[in-house]
């Protein structure tokens, strides 16, 4: 069996699969139950002093029949005592020997509030800290979370002041509410922080009741912009986790995060370089069982393309990462139908001929359409609207000879 | 005047046709987009709903997400002939009788075709699903190659133990390889599941009738614990005059016939006439028609509200242009050598009976005649009496063997029973459930009973 332990900038987990800081992992005995189903490791709804939150607090976005899509929340962060969230980590941590479990932070922006928290929560015996730079709402108009981590300057300073006191791995986490995560990135390594992790939720707004016109979630008639996440905001999180992977001046350890709902979505994290992956939404739709999925089919896979370990996975796509310059402009594919399987819908038809090149075409004797492989220029549209498996395939047909790219072309070689 | 009236035979594809696969395998694609339907749900009724407890929301899932292999094992693990069942359970009484989606008056999921895309799988790729358990002195011995005895010596295998079946037939299965309709199942899709069993390490022996070819005796010398999966026998006869004209078949035998010779070769009448209406009547009645029959009608002494065949049984044979004959009690079968017509007298329905249905009064002086040149007689099988009143010590009722609900355990402690022959006759997924039970009430058997006594 391939081995899965992990180990993200010294905190170890027998697993890669965390519970990201929220809901889940808001109370000793959930994050309990958790680890009794299988999870490796737990990020602690974060710690601080104890708020008061709103009732609602979600809404989301449904697709196609399907719920949650997106899930938007105007949570803060944890509403319990201090010393009660303490005590259960302690707890856990004592029962859990194995399991990874980080306590995520954050207080007031001053070196003794930090240094304080920092020192109580180490105490419990905790593996790590994860430093929340990235709460889109509420915990930032008091000048915390994204309001620090949208600020390179504020978010190397924090980090510095918890390095100078802390004892274990500290992670930070990122924003994605940013221009550009790689430079948040690089101020938490220049602060001292051992790995990062990203992202937190995006700002949005889910929707509108179109008869009381009160945006989504409704608070008493009012409503007010939240964090993004779920399934929706993978794509987006991938990103940002390659470009962080991929800036040579940026060298420490990923915990990716967003939309993760399945062993497929870890691999991917994994493969664009993330240590371990971190899960919120999924198990707030589903519950701690989606684990054991999780694991059995990452250990499947890993065995059936014959890698020992998660080590012989990471970042295995990032070579395959370029800037958009580098990329071959003599590489061509067209479009073709097969007549065996099309079931005549003609939307491929209608999505070239309206929104795209023009070079589908329909025919008088029957509802298969012909692709002008001439003009068809390889964007792949039709193969994703055609509703039939391997119906429309991309083939490569032979393009000028060679290699050539923009940056090529640019610096005026062939 | 006596010369048999024989449907025409049909052409090769047109048997192909007919005994096709009812419901045909999903696609990936088909698969994927009615897996995403499923909504996952928390101590899922569909699971309660399946005799052997399949965790069916986990086994989609995973279908969901591509992993196949762990799908087929979480299906196989809780129900080893799990691709038999995907065919043949009578899943609107069961799983996706219970699924949610009815109460958004919506189609339930297709639990039985996914179950099947992810068996199939299974069967069509190369992976191991399962080891045996590290090996255990004790042996049991089980009586019968059907799906209890499959089940319970998969289970037991799992654990560890020598487990050898005997089964009179020349192939192993039970009526899930003689048995079912064929257009559900084929005798070859039975036997490949029986060699993933072999697999585990269960031996089997054909050819073995117990109590014929070999004692009792010789088993409880050979073996630590038995079980007995016998099933039932054949269909109870009408005791009729004319039952010994050619053309009269009991219902089992026909059936036997359909699934273990050539299509081509087998006779049947241009006019049929089943008798009864349950299950085994319908696939009958339906396979007649499908070898070529012209006419074909179940005579039932009761009315359509009390038949007790399952509703999408019902409407398929409809559909196979299945007459009905509601109220017919028949008395007689008239013929000259061969048969040549049925005699009935009609009925009504009469007191409720203590079953719950009502008794069918013969009306006077109604004496009709249905022309025919086949009778099927299935009205229900009879318990395997004689084999099972030799059990030492096992107790009977009603033709059943009595047993501990939860350990299959009779009144002869050393012997387990399970299967038709236990529960009277339902399902191949009771049986595997009764069979997995066993498994476990043997399992605490032999614990109990401790090590065995040198020399044997
Ligand atoms: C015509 C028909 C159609 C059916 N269709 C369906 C269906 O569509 N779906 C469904 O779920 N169920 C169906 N069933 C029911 C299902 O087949 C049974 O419930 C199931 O097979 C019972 O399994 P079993 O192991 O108890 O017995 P069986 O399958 O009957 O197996 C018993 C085996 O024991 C052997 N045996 C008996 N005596 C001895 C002896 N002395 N020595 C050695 N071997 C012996 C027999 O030869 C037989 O092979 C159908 C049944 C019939 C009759
Ligand atoms: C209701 C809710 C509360 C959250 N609370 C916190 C929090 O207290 N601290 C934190 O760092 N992130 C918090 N998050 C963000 C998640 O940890 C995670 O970064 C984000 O949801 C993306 O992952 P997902 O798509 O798996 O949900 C919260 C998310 C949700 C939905
Ligand atoms: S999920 Fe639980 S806490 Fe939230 S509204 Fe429903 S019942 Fe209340």
């Amino acid at each position: 069996m391939a081995d899965l332990s992990c180990n993200l900038g010294g905190i170890r987990s027998p697993n890669p699969f965390w519970l990201a800081s929220g809901p889940p992992s808001n109370s000793g005995e959930q994050v309990a139950r958790a680890f009794d189903q299988g999870w490796g490791g737990a990020v602690w709804k974060t710690v601080g002093e104890p708020i008061i939150n709103t009732t609602s607090r979600y809404s989301s976005i449904d697709w196609n029949g399907q719920r949650m899509m997106g899930l938007n929340n105007i949570e803060l962060i944890s509403d319990r005592p201090i010393e009660e969230n303490l005590r259960e980590i302690r707890e856990v941590k004592r029962r859990y020997p194995d399991q990874a479990v980080v306590v995520s932070l954050m207080v007031d922006s001053t070196r003794k509030a930090w240094h304080d928290i920092v020192k109580r929560t180490e105490d419990t015996g905790c593996d790590g800290l994860e430093l929340n730079f990235g709460c889109p709402h509420g915990m930032s108009e008091r000048g915390m979370g994204a309001a620090v981590g949208q600020v390179p300057e504020y978010t190397c300073q924090i980090t510095a002041w918890v390095k100078e006191v802390a004892r274990t791995p500290v992670i930070v986490k990122l924003t994605p509410n940013t221009s550009d995560v790689r430079y948040i990135a690089r101020a938490a390594q220049k602060g001292g922080a051992d790995a990062i992790s990203l992202i937190n939720t995006l700002n949005s707004i889910t929707g509108i009741d179109l008869d009381t016109f009160v945006p989504r979630p409704n608070v008493g008639g009012m409503s007010t912009h939240g964090g993004y996440c779920g399934p929706a905001v993978k794509p987006i999180a991938l990103n940002m986790v390659s470009s962080a992977a991929l800036d040579p001046e940026f060298h420490i350890p990923i915990s990716g995060i967003g939309g993760i709902a399945t062993w497929r979505d870890a691999v991917e994290f994994i493969l664009l370089g993330a240590g371990t992956v971190q899960v919120c939404t999924a198990v707030m739709h589903y519950g701690f069982r989606i684990i054991r999925d999780m694991l059995e089919g990452l250990e499947f896979y890993l065995e059936e393309k014959g890698f020992q370990s998660l080590n012989e996975l990471r970042g295995r796509s990032l070579p395959h990462l370029t800037d958009w310059g580098n990329l071959d402009l003599n590489y061509r594919i067209v479009a073709k139908i097969d007549p065996e399987t099309c079931i005549g819908c003609q939307l491929c038809y209608v999505a070239c001929w309206d929104g795209a090149h023009q070079c589908i075409h329909l025919r008088e004797d029957r509802r298969v359409p012909l692709i002008d492989e001439v003009e068809c220029v390889g964007c792949n549209l039709c193969a994703l609207v055609c509703p039939v498996e391997d119906c429309i395939t991309m083939a490569q047909v032979p393009g000028p000879a060679g290699k050539m790219s923009w940056n090529a072309l640019r610096s005026g070689r062939s | 005047m006596s010369e048999i009236r024989l449907a025409p035979k049909l052409r090769p594809e047109e048997y192909r046709t007919n005994f096709g696969d009812i419901n045909r395998a999903l696609s990936p694609g088909a698969a994927l987009a009615e897996a995403s339907r499923c909504l996952f749900c928390f101590d899922a009724p569909c699971t309660a709903a399946c005799p052997t407890h399949i965790d069916v929301p986990a086994f989609i899932k995973k279908i969901a997400t591509g992993n196949m292999r762990g799908s087929a094992r979480e299906i196989l693990s809780a129900n080893i002939l799990g691709a038999s069942c995907a065919r043949v359970c009578p899943v609107e009484v069961l799983c996706e009788g219970a699924c949610v989606m009815h109460g958004r008056g919506e189609p339930p999921i297709q639990i039985g075709r996914l179950q099947r895309h992810a068996t199939d799988w299974a069967f069509q790729n190369p992976v191991q699903l399962f080891a045996p358990g590290s090996a255990r002195d004790k042996r049991v011995a089980l009586i019968g190659a059907g799906p209890a005895s499959l089940s319970c010596a998969a289970e037991l295998a799992k654990m560890g133990y020598g487990a050898v079946i005997l089964d009179r037939h020349p192939l192993p299965g039970g009526l899930n390889t003689y048995g079912i309709a064929y257009y559900k199942m084929t005798p070859e899709e039975s036997l490949r599941e029986i060699n993933l069993v072999r697999s585990l390490g269960v031996k089997i022996q054909c050819g073995v009738q117990v109590g014929h070819d070999l004692t009792l005796e010789d088993l409880e010398a050979d073996f630590d614990a038995i079980f007995i999966g016998v099933g039932l026998g054949k269909t109870r006869r009408l005791g009729i005059p004319g039952e010994n004209l050619a053309g009269v078949y009991e219902a089992i035998d026909f059936i036997e016939e359909v699934k273990s010779k050539p299509f081509a070769e087998i006779d049947v009448g241009r006019r049929v006439v089943v008798i009864g209406a349950g299950n085994t009547s319908i696939d009958c009645a339906t396979q007649a028609r499908r070898l070529g029959a012209e006419w074909v009608a179940i005579v039932y002494r009761r009315g359509e509200s009390e038949m007790p065949a399952y509703h999408y049984e019902y409407e398929l044979a409809k559909q196979d242009g299945v007459q009905f004959l509601w109220h017919a009690q028949p008395v007689e079968i008239q013929g000259n050598a061969f048969v040549q017509r049925l005699v009935c007298v009609r009925t009504r329905s009469g007191a409720r009976e203590a079953s719950g249905s009502f008794r069918a009064d013969e009306i006077p002086e109604s004496r009709f005649f249905i022309e025919t040149d086949m009778v099927i007689e299935a009205l229900g099988q009879d318990p395997r009496s004689s084999f099972l009143e030799k059990l030492p010590g096992v107790q009977l009722e009603k033709g059943r063997v009595v047993v501990d609900p939860g350990t299959g355990q009779t009144a002869n402690p050393k012997y387990f029973s399970g299967g038709d022959c236990a529960n009277g006759g339902k399902e191949v997924v009771d049986a595997v459930a009764d069979g997995k039970r066993a498994a476990a009430g043997i399992d605490r058997y032999l614990r109990a009973v401790g090590p065995r006594p040198p020399g044997l």
